[in-house]
């Protein structure tokens, strides 16, 4: 969808740590943009002499079109929970050799418990990173806007149109993914966040159309650089991306401050896990590459780079403390309590939300 | 001696016609046919996600078997939901307005090139052609930079005092007007430029001597005269500005509709291929109209110089 990362995804990744050793051992991977710290790649190929090629892409629609297109050449791709469910009914994954994956004892078992709900008995994947979808703002220009008791820990700040049209003058940005904005709504009228039920659906639709009006745009990636740069106050993001716009904005040094927050009504939690294509040309290296992702100081240093959680327990105490210690990253065990996870819709109903979104944003 | 030849011409001349044909076979016909195809299957959580899907391995029995399994329910779906032919319909609108726009602009400038000296001609062909020299896709990612609320356009437009708030341009309609007469310019201007630099002064002198004011002789000249090249022209932008994808998706905002962007929701979001393919048939009958009308004019006027 989004044609900055398919001119990074051009700009593939070739890297050769010394030329010499084993050309012909290789391993692609097909990850989210902004996902890792290309290090880890470095240092895997030096250690191993695989060379990785590395491509990226920035929705799940993408990525599923490709997997069920067949034939990708991928040997490891990052789908999220909800979708990996489906690609695995759809015969898209191969079931992991856990003989290969000595290092699965470092991952965190509370994690791969959730997971299971995807994918069963941890089969076919490993988790990589998770996160929540919460709120991401601009701390000055949401005062501004709303004053001191402007309520940013909660729905209310995007749910309530009065709020939301005071805040439409400094700008918001909404994910361009309903799996993850219905459930918010629904969550929001109290109703089941997991709902299937098609007249639930149209409930959220209605409220989603209420503060339509004050959204300025729909996309998945645009807004780190929008509220890094000041452009907008409230984004409706993705943790680490909220997070990765506070440091650029730190680091700018322009007067911006960015903040994240998990709603305290509760928050999406969502997982994206690592897995092998059935057709992947280099299964054995794949292996191998998981396994290396799953040492802890690997981990870690993804973890310290990207501002995500991830599903390594033995990782925790390599962390750097801004990310261990920060709760819109490791929330507390109540916060974690209170995030809800969802599981993918059927066929039928998953055309009526798309098509009940299409209507919030078009207004067709 | 002779009897020979004419035969191998004939041979020769068999496979010169031989060759758009089948370039139209492989690169229009096959894959027009597999679209066409899926079109009427189902979905289906599988790789590739629709059935049925033709095994040769089945053989002849299965292949029967299976077209039986072929509908065209997804076509009366496209009729039982108003999205669809309302984004049909905004497209051929802002493909519309668009190309009236390029026209407007585009006119004046083949115009001035046809009239300019004869050793400047080519240096402002060359202009004309430059901007091809640059990805498409990063010329539309540069009018972001210049349309949007911090942009250029509008931090100069305030620096000279002209307006005192940003003009909202980006993420509208506007932006997706300024994008596709931008890209599409020289697509009107060249056509245009050809028909109107073969025009014979000669006419124009006549009407001159004769006492005709310079905008009649315009008028009731040059206009009738460049008619070819406008109607090239504008099919030129037209018909690929119906189903454009990008400019609508990086300019537009999220209630510009267009079929392009319906498409690619109904394939991604949706995962409906057959749908998504149902959706790509009609819009090519759509644009087969124009065309056909397209190649008629270019028939009579061939005709017509012959």
């Amino acid at each position: 969808m989004s044609y900055k990362s398919m001119l990074t995804g051009v700009a593939v990744l070739s890297l050769l740590g010394s030329a010499a050793v084993a050309q012909d051992r290789e391993v692609r991977v097909y990850n989210w943009s902004d996902y890792i710290d290309e290090s880890i790649l470095e240092e895997f190929t030096e250690e191993t002499g695989i060379k990785v090629v590395y491509d990226v892409f920035d929705s799940n629609e993408v990525l599923e079109t490709k997997l069920l297109a067949g034939g990708t050449g991928y040997d490891i791709v990052v789908p999220t929970g909800t979708f990996l469910a489906r690609q695995i009914q759809a015969g898209v994954f191969a079931e992991l050799d856990k003989s290969k994956l000595p290092n699965l004892s470092n991952m965190w078992p509370e994690i791969e418990e959730r997971v299971q709900k995807y994918d069963p008995g941890n089969a076919y994947s490993i988790n990589y990173m998770w996160g929540t979808t919460g709120l991401g703002y601009n701390v000055e220009k949401v005062k501004e806007a709303l004053g001191e008791d402007a309520p940013v820990d909660s729905w209310d700040l995007f749910f309530k149109p009065e709020n939301m049209e005071k805040l439409a003058d400094c700008g918001v940005h909404v994910l361009d993914a309903p799996t993850e904005l219905f459930p918010a709504a629904l969550k929001y009228l109290g109703l089941d966040p997991d709902s299937k039920d098609p007249a639930e659906i149209e409930k959220a639709g209605e409220l989603l159309k209420t503060i339509r009006p004050y959204v300025q745009k729909f996309h998945s990636s645009e807004y780190i650089n929008a509220l890094a740069n000041g452009d907008i106050c409230l984004a409706i993001g993705w943790s680490g991306d909220v997070l990765q716009a506070r440091d650029r904005a730190a680091e700018a040094d322009n007067g911006v401050t960015v903040e994240y927050a998990i709603p305290k009504e509760g928050a999406l939690m969502w997982f994206d896990q690592m897995a092998v294509p059935a057709d992947a040309p280099h299964p054995d290296e794949a292996h191998e590459f998981l396994n290396y992702i799953m040492r802890p100081d690997v981990m870690a240093k993804a973890s310290n780079y990207v501002y995500y959680a991830n599903g390594n327990k033995a990782s925790q105490e390599l962390l750097n403390d801004d990310v261990i210690g920060d709760p819109a990253i490791y929330p507390s065990e109540e916060t974690v309590a209170n995030l809800y996870t969802v599981t993918s819709y059927p066929p039928k109903v998953n055309r009526i939300v798309t098509r009940t979104w299409t209507s919030v944003k078009s207004g067709q | 001696m002779d009897k020979p030849a004419p035969v191998k011409r004939t041979l020769g001349g068999w496979a010169l016609i031989a060759v758009p044909y089948v370039w139209l076979l492989i690169f229009f016909l096959a894959p027009f046919l597999i679209v066409f195809k899926i079109s009427l299957s189902q979905v289906a959580v599988a790789i590739p996600p629709y059935v049925p899907t033709f095994d040769l391995a089945g053989g002849w029995q299965a292949f029967v078997e299976n077209l039986g399994d072929l509908s065209l329910e997804n076509y009366l779906w496209l009729t039982e939901d108003d999205l669809y032919w309302k984004s049909y319909l905004s497209s051929v609108v802002i493909a519309g307005i668009s190309t009236f726009l390029t026209l407007l602009i585009g006119y004046p400038i083949a115009y001035g090139m046809a009239r300019s000296p004869q050793s400047l001609r080519p240096t402002l062909l060359m202009l004309v052609i430059l901007p091809f020299w640059t990805s498409f896709l990063i010329r539309v990612y540069a009018w972001i930079g210049i349309l949007k609320n911090e942009g250029l356009l509008n931090q100069l437009l305030m620096a000279i005092g002209i307006i005192d708030e940003p003009l909202v341009i980006l993420n509208t309609n506007t932006a997706v007007y300024i994008g596709i007469v931008y890209s599409y310019l020289p697509f009107l201007v060249l056509p245009l430029y050809a028909s109107l630099e073969r025009l014979d002064g000669s006419l124009l002198e006549a009407a001159e001597d004769l006492g005709c004011p310079p905008w009649k002789a315009f008028w009731k000249i040059t206009l009738p005269l460049s008619l070819p090249g406008v109607i090239a022209g504008c099919f030129l932008v037209f018909i690929p500005a119906v189903g454009e994808f990008v400019i609508p998706d990086l300019l537009g905002g999220s209630d510009t509709l267009m079929i392009g962007k319906t498409l690619w929701t109904e394939f991604f979001n949706n995962r409906d291929w057959p749908v998504s393919s149902a959706v790509a048939v009609i819009l090519l009958i759509i644009l087969v109209i124009p065309i056909v009308l397209f190649q008629n004019q270019q028939q009579k006027i061939a005709e017509k110089q012959a």
